[in-house]
């Protein structure tokens, strides 16, 4: 599903060229939950942007369902990510002026994948009924994190990608929302990727993958 | 197409949540649009009148022959031309009084008249019949019928005794022109066997000698499409309202510029999210674009709309100048063409995508990353700033450089431009420098708070202190020029009408019974001829005056520069006194010989004097009334001005009105004269007046929605402080301060900067738009008048977003802290 092969990236500070990841080789079979763990500064975040086509990579190839992700132009990344992976960060980046359910839909709606069953199977799931005439300030940030899972979910992509999703939640809410996710991902058939600094949480997922200064360990 | 409409609900959500933004960019937009359109529908008003005049007497669309020296020519130059194959059509043209008001009466030929002579003399031909038959037709616009209180079939009588054949109305022709034929203007105008103009046709006659040969140098040939008089005479004036206009929209410009980006600013999360969603960046500034576009489109229609409303507020006033100062006749209610309409909506259009283009190029250049930093957005915005002040002195290089080299009314409209700019671009630089010395100087922690924070705010304020800064320099500039004006302007009357009473009689004949009559008068002191003829010199239009050689003249005639010797040499009439305008246009100076066009050949004299002519639009030349006789004896010999003993004119314009049915068109005082010309000349800049109150509301607006948008990210920073037992009144007393403070020193630049602009259009603009110049007179209690006007206005602006922060909840300021989880 994913295979990322001798991937590097570095930036440049201080007028120095930081070399943040230095020859990362991944495979993320379909259906698999795969936990990226490492100290701070060891890429986890840098390495989810490049596959997410955020970001360019230095060198090296990221083939997403048999596509290179690296050779893709602007519009294609944006394409890719619209229609087959959901993204889901810590800071939640919700759309403010909308309300959790115009937000909950945004991303399937763009994609032309609308599934009104599934929305609201997610929204059952998620907790989030009463909340969905609600704007993203009027609800907590584990509401907040829910609604962002469901957007990310709701259209049922190949890969979901989580860097750090309950970063900003409390151990309990933690590990509902994360058991909550892993049990969506079975049931929209995706593979899963997410960064953490917790091994704790990691422990959950199929497997673990350690970065350590750019390397996997 | 749903996914488009998803997106674009997406960024119009924004508006939903942000109404004071939403307001302020249409706020930005209609006032940029209201004011341009408003200063366009009153050109477009008056050069439609123009094209009508033109369309009526030919001036635009057909080639003709004028007289080279004289206004009129002999009719036979016509037989002669016709003899010799040139197809052209004889005009006659002169001023006809009814009902004390002065009409232009228009004679044609029609059997003679080329096809592309205009709309009016084709109406002519199709009732060709009764328009040439007695009693023949008076042809007339709608506005002329109203003004003569008459219907259709009516002869109205001239003054003189003659009646016009019957009126007929012809929509298409210009306000204040009777068409007639060429016998019956020739009649009227006691002008037979004389003709104006002759009309060339474009139809091919065949071989034909050259002109010269048959004419000599008797005619001079002007090409179709080469400015009319009204049209070039207007054009400085249009130029000044246009610039006046085009200031207005790039202030209300820089509103639209502030309320864009500081909705991108705050919109980057969104755009962060709809990107990782999976908008491609194109897709995104495209949406952006037609969410820009939308609003323009709707903004420019309220704004064409007011635009209406305020060229119908002051299109009386700008009717009154032209009529005024240039004799243009200006229909009083507005008519629009469709591309005013157009235009607008483009131009709020174009002048949104200009506002947001610096915001837009950002958005799509971003990386997605980076949009998670809102600060970069400030960080870049700093150092465009820091650029600023280099961008600023080369534009006041580029000034400098405008200044020294260009000669034109386009090139001192550039310095002023470009003055403006340079004060506009240096201004954060200079407040930041102030705040930065002033945090520095600061010891007690909240002081370095209150320099530090107003550093911080002041990137978010200086695009609406930029617009303050231009508003208030223009007022400056404009109301020290207007004052100027005045001041020079009334002394210059009170010199130049010199005498107590003037009349102008019906002819000759009625002018020597009256001076006759005036020899026996005891309370009359002199009586002063002052007989005028027109000549072209060098393509202009210029009026010779004849006075005659008193202590009146010598004692208070005001002259700019004069020889030592300049009354004799002018009573000698070996000299004359010419007008500053035409010496400017000219290039004449003090010594000059000058040649004169006479009917019997050129005059050589020197130029003796030069003197101010203020609000006259042809050149004029002084000279002594014996040799005006001796060069021109066909001169009309009807004005006078008379010195009377101030407490008898009342009485000797009664005696005079009575005795010889003097109406007051033709007899008045000092004091009606003197009020007449102040009234028109003060007309003329009312419509500046009036375009520099709106920019300054317009200004303050600016502040005002500036101030607003930046209440609502101000939280963050003041939380902290209440946080720490400042109380919410202290924090509000705090932040006025700061925003008048930050006024106040714009205010303070605005002045030295008013002062410069208005030297730019005293010594500039003005001496290239109407050829004089003006001693600069600086008024203080003005400026210090116009400095409270901008602290009261930052106070207003303020004061919203203050009390907003007086009533702020303490739970809306924890709120802060509970966010930053």
């Amino acid at each position: 599903m994913l295979n990322v092969r001798d991937l590097t990236k570095s930036y440049r500070t201080s007028g120095e060229q930081l070399a943040v990841l230095r020859g990362i080789n991944l495979t993320l079979a379909a259906g698999e939950s795969v936990a990226l763990t490492g100290e701070s500064g060891s890429g986890k975040s840098t390495l989810l942007h490049l596959i997410a086509g955020l970001d360019n990579a230095d060198s090296g190839q990221i083939i997403l369902d048999g596509d290179l992700v690296s050779a893709m132009s602007d519009n294609e990344r944006a394409a890719m990510r619209r229609d087959r992976l959901g993204l889901v960060f810590q800071q939640f980046n919700l759309i403010p002026s909308l309300p959790v359910a115009d937000n909950l839909a945004f991303q399937a709606r763009i994609a032309g994948r609308h599934d009104a069953a599934w929305q609201d199977e997610l929204v059952q799931r998620l907790g989030l009924s009463a909340l969905l005439d609600r704007y993203p300030e009027q609800i907590s940030g584990g509401q907040q994190q829910r609604v962002a899972i469901g957007r990310a979910l709701a259209i049922k992509p190949l890969v979901l990608l989580a860097d750090e999703p309950t970063g900003n939640l409390d151990e309990k809410t933690a590990d509902d929302v994360l058991k909550l996710v892993r049990e969506l991902v079975v049931q929209a058939g995706c593979s899963f990727l997410m960064v953490t600094h917790s091994a704790r949480l990691a422990k959950t997922l199929d497997r673990q993958v350690h970065l350590s200064s750019g390397l996997i360990a | 197409m749903r996914r488009q409409v998803w997106i674009l609900a997406v960024l119009l959500s924004h508006w939903k949540r942000h109404r004071t933004q939403l307001a302020t960019l249409l706020v930005g937009l209609i006032s940029a649009t209201a004011l341009w359109s408003g200063v366009q529908a009153l050109n477009q008003q008056a050069r439609n009148s123009y094209d009508r005049a033109a369309a009526t007497f030919s001036g635009g669309s057909t080639a003709m022959l004028i007289g080279r020296n004289s206004p009129t020519f002999p009719q036979q130059l016509f037989v002669d031309l016709r003899r010799a194959n040139w197809l052209v059509s004889p005009v006659i043209e002169g001023r006809v009084r009814i009902n004390g008001r002065s009409y232009r009466l228009l004679g044609i030929e029609p059997l003679t008249l080329p096809e592309s002579a205009g709309i009016a003399p084709a109406a002519a031909q199709v009732q060709l019949e009764s328009f040439l038959t007695p009693p023949g037709r008076t042809f007339v616009g709608p506005e002329t019928l109203i003004d003569l209180k008459a219907r259709e079939g009516i002869s109205p009588l001239v003054e003189g005794g003659i009646s016009l054949p019957p009126l007929v109305l012809q929509d298409q022709l210009a306000p204040g022109v009777l068409l007639v034929d060429i016998g019956i203007a020739q009649k009227i105008l006691k002008m037979p066997g004389q003709i104006s103009r002759l009309l060339i046709g474009t139809e091919s006659a065949g071989n034909r000698k050259p002109l010269e040969a048959i004419v000599g140098d008797r005619l001079q040939r002007i090409e179709a499409g080469e400015p009319g008089d009204l049209d070039r005479l207007t054009r400085s004036f249009h130029l000044n309202l246009t610039a006046f206009g085009l200031l207005s929209f790039f202030v209300g410009l820089f509103i639209v510029h502030s309320a864009i980006g500081l909705a991108l600013e705050q919109r980057l999360p969104t755009f962060r999210t709809l990107r990782a969603c999976g908008v491609s960046a194109t897709s995104l500034t495209v949406f952006l674009i037609v969410e820009l576009v939308s609003l323009a489109i709707v903004s420019g229609i309220v704004g064409l709309l007011c635009g209406y409303v305020i060229a119908s507020l002051l299109l009386p006033d700008v009717s009154a100048s032209l009529r005024g100062l240039y004799g243009a006749q200006i229909p009083g209610q507005l008519s629009l063409r469709p591309e005013w309409w157009i235009a607008g909506l483009g131009m709020s259009v174009l002048g949104a995508l200009l506002a947001a283009a610096n915001g837009l190029v950002r958005v799509y250049r971003m990386p997605v990353l980076a949009a998670a930093q809102p600060f970069a957005w400030q960080e870049t915005q700093q150092r465009w700033l820091k650029r600023q002040g280099a961008v600023a002195a080369l534009v006041v290089v580029v000034a400098l450089g405008v200044l020294h080299f260009g000669d034109s009314l386009a090139s001192g409209f550039a310095v002023l431009a470009a003055l403006l700019l340079a004060a506009a671009l240096g201004l954060p630089v200079i407040l930041g420098l102030v705040l930065w010395l002033g945090q520095r100087g600061a010891k007690r922690p909240m002081a370095k708070w209150f320099w530090a924070d107003s550093r911080q705010q002041l990137s978010g304020l200086s695009l609406a202190l930029m617009a303050l800064l231009l508003a208030l320099a223009v007022n400056v500039g404009v109301g020290t020029m207007v004052q100027s004006f005045s001041k020079t302007f009334s002394t210059w009357l009170d010199d130049r009408l010199a005498a107590e009473v003037y009349f102008n009689a019906v002819n000759d004949a009625q002018a020597q019974e009256i001076v006759a009559w005036l020899r026996q008068r005891p309370e009359v002191e002199a009586i002063l001829p002052a007989w005028r003829t027109d000549v072209t010199m060098d393509g202009l239009p210029v009026e010779i005056l004849g006075f005659a050689d008193h202590a009146t003249y010598r004692e208070r005639w005001p002259l700019l520069e004069s020889e030592p010797d300049v009354w004799n040499k002018v009573r000698q009439g070996s000299a004359a006194l010419f007008s500053e305008q035409l010496a400017r246009r000219l290039k004449l100076s003090i010594g000059n010989r000058v040649s004169v066009p006479t009917p019997n050949g050129s005059w050589q004299v020197e130029v003796a004097g030069i003197y101010p002519d203020y609000g006259n639009p042809k050149g004029q030349i002084g000279v002594d009334i014996d040799a005006l006789s001796a060069r021109w004896p066909d001169t009309t010999r009807t004005r006078f001005g008379l010195r009377v003993v101030p407490e008898r004119v009342a009485g000797l314009i009664v005696a005079l009105r009575d005795k010889f049915s003097l109406d007051g068109g033709r007899l008045v005082d000092q004091t009606t004269l003197k009020a007449e010309s102040t009234r028109i000349f003060n007309r003329t800049f009312a419509v500046t007046s009036a375009l520099n109150a709106f920019t300054l509301g317009v200004a303050g607006i600016a502040l005002l929605t500036s101030l607003l948008t930046l209440a609502n990210s101000r939280l963050p920073q003041l939380a902290p402080l209440w946080a720490l037992g400042v109380t919410r009144r202290k924090l509000a007393a705090v932040e006025l301060l700061k925003t008048m403070s930050v006024a106040f020193l714009t205010a303070l630049l605005a002045l030295p900067v008013g002062l410069l602009v208005a030297w730019c259009l005293v010594a500039v603009v003005n001496v290239k738009a109407f050829g004089w110049r003006l001693p600069l007179y600086i008024f203080p209690f003005q400026l210090l008048e116009l400095l409270a006007v901008a602290m009261f206005a930052a106070l207003i602006a303020s004061l919203i977003p203050i009390l907003k922060l007086l009533k702020v909840q303490p739970i809306t300021l924890a709120k802060i802290f509970a966010d930053e989880r």
